[in-house]
């Protein structure tokens, strides 16, 4: 047993020390700009750059729009196959596990085919139009996360129960979705919008194919003309990925047990 | 005739449009030629020698950095969940997972440079205190290796997260009925845990390559477009039509989906297996 867990220690250590470097690395490369010694110089580089502003801001405005979408798309519709079409969850779970099985190159390839200034849909002729099809490529893109977050979230109430309920009272779809549905799934929507967040914030293909101003092609130029500045960003980078994750199992702490289960 | 299908139409409507047709468009354009008929010779061009080397490239980054990452991750979810550690590292390590297998792109790329680039920490350290100079040993962040130390960095976590479930679904009383008959570690091993958990491992691995390999911003911001792996040149393919053939652009996208796909059914299909033993 103590062979054992000298072994357990040691793969533990390895790995942890694989995972802690770059992190120290990176910390310490981003205070490095100014000769001689450590000051957060990059970061303040980095921060006052008109074009990290305008970048951030889309990359998040974006962010925001994509789980606005996602919730209104994804929420009715699990909520729906739960009570009313539960032979038709294996599809749904096929089609959102898609995004996960065609590469997101790809699916941008096809947009830029399918959607160009000559098609029967000319989205890619305007900004706004482009905006509007990389939106919708995120809500494809965070499909696998927030239809399993919500489709679980579903699980752990009893929907046909709280529709009939709320149906008895008088209350008509809109307000059985809004009023008691989303309210009892709302902690797993606001895991599905934060891994979302985590994932448009910083996506570089779709944007930069369909050459948009986001913060993932803005990233890239900067890695590809400054030294120190990329080590800042990649420490933001990390800190939002990491507060996401951390506001998950925040919320997740308020959610409702499901019916008999143990705890 | 009930009507209750409609509801799930304007999310069908949506994958279709912005999922499935984009998807076909690809597809169906590696079968046509520039006048639209059918052929096949965009997929039999794709084996001329420069796309093979880019698709071979690929392909071993995925795999080695999905050995790995299995190799590495097991062991790390193992040593956690049955090696004895104190019960007080298993929430940071599974937080530190969820956050590590979602941090990869351009960041992570940055994060390898600072760490194993020319002028990294680490680089530094090791030629400095250690006298150990990894470039002039053949080692360059840009190149095969790199790349799979790099993507190490997400596909680590993701094991961990993955094999958690399934080491916990490992009874002790199966080790002391196996210790009991007679059974030394090893065999309890190779006779009891092992074949409960290759569907798992297998299908692990078949999920990690397949998110190597379709991976396009760590390499990209790590390489530029000097390591010539399939997702970059489908993205210089895209941006500038270097291949000079818009529909052998197609095919190479169309290469790509087949590979992912497999990798992703034989994920699926084990986890399937796998789950019969989770309770």
């Amino acid at each position: 047993m103590k062979i054992n867990r000298f072994w357990s220690w040691l793969f533990f250590g390895v790995g942890a020390l694989y995972f802690v470097l770059p992190l120290i690395s990176t910390a310490e490369f981003s205070l490095k700009m100014r000769r001689g010694a450590y000051t957060p110089d990059a970061y303040w580089t980095v921060l006052a750059d008109p074009r990290f502003q305008q970048t951030f801001t889309y990359s998040v405005l974006m962010a925001l729009a994509t789980i606005a979408f996602g919730v209104l798309l994804v929420v009715p519709t699990a909520y729906w196959v739960r009570l009313k079409l539960p032979r038709w969850r294996p599809v749904l779970e096929f089609i959102t596990l898609l995004p996960l099985i065609i590469p997101p190159i790809v699916i941008v390839f096809g947009y830029i085919r399918l959607y160009n200034t000559s098609s029967w849909l000319p989205l890619t002729g305007s900004a706004m139009g482009t905006n509007l099809l990389l939106m919708f490529g995120y809500v494809i893109l965070s499909l696998p996360y927030m239809y399993r977050a919500v489709d679980t979230g579903l699980r752990a109430i009893d929907v046909a129960t709280l529709t009939e309920a709320a149906q008895s009272l008088g209350a008509g779809w809109v307000t059985i979705l809004t009023r008691v549905i989303l309210p009892n799934v709302a902690v797993a929507v606001l895991s599905g919008a934060f891994i979302t967040f985590a994932i448009v914030i910083g996506e570089f293909v779709m944007a930069a194919l369909l050459n948009r101003p986001s913060f993932g092609p803005y990233m890239q130029l900067l890695g590809a003309n400054r030294a120190y500045e990329p080590a800042a960003l990649a420490v933001i980078a990390f800190a939002i990925t990491w507060g996401c994750m951390a506001l998950i199992q925040f919320v997740s702490k308020f959610a409702p047990r499901a019916p008999g289960a143990q705890h | 005739m009930s009507l209750a299908w409609l509801g799930v139409m304007p999310f069908l409507l949506f994958a279709l449009l912005f999922l499935v047709l984009p998807t076909m468009q690809i597809i169906v354009g590696s079968f046509r030629n520039a006048a639209g008929e059918f052929t096949l010779d965009n997929i039999v061009n794709l084996f001329q020698p420069s796309i093979m080397a880019a698709y071979w490239i690929s392909i071993r980054i995925s795999v080695a950095s999905a050995l790995l990452g299995c190799l590495v991750g097991f062991l790390m979810a193992w040593a956690m969940v049955l090696g004895g550690l104190p019960g007080w590292l298993r929430s940071p390590l599974l937080t530190f997972s969820g956050v590590a297998s979602n941090f990869a792109g351009i960041p992570l790329a940055f994060a390898f440079l600072a760490t194993f680039g020319r002028l990294g920490l680490v680089t530094l350290i090791l030629r400095d205190w250690f006298g150990i100079n990894i470039y002039a040993m053949g080692f360059n962040i840009l190149s095969f290796g790199g790349l799979t130390l790099t993507y190490l960095f997400f596909q680590i976590p993701l094991t961990i997260l993955i094999m958690t479930p399934a080491l916990d679904g490992m009874r002790r009383e199966w080790r002391e009925a196996a210790s009991i008959l007679g059974a030394s570690p090893f065999q309890y091993w190779r006779m009891v845990a092992l074949p409960i958990l290759w569907p798992s491992l297998l299908g692990t691995f078949a999920l990690l390559f397949a998110n190597a390999f379709g991976a396009v911003a760590t390499a990209y911001a790590l390489t530029g477009s000097s390591l010539s792996i399939v997702p970059i040149l489908l993205f210089a393919q895209i941006r500038g039509d270097v291949l000079q053939d818009p529909h052998l652009g197609y095919a190479l996208a169309f290469g790509m989906i087949v590979i992912t796909g497999i990798a992703n059914f034989i994920y699926i299909w084990l986890r399937a297996r796998s789950e019969r033993w989770v309770k």
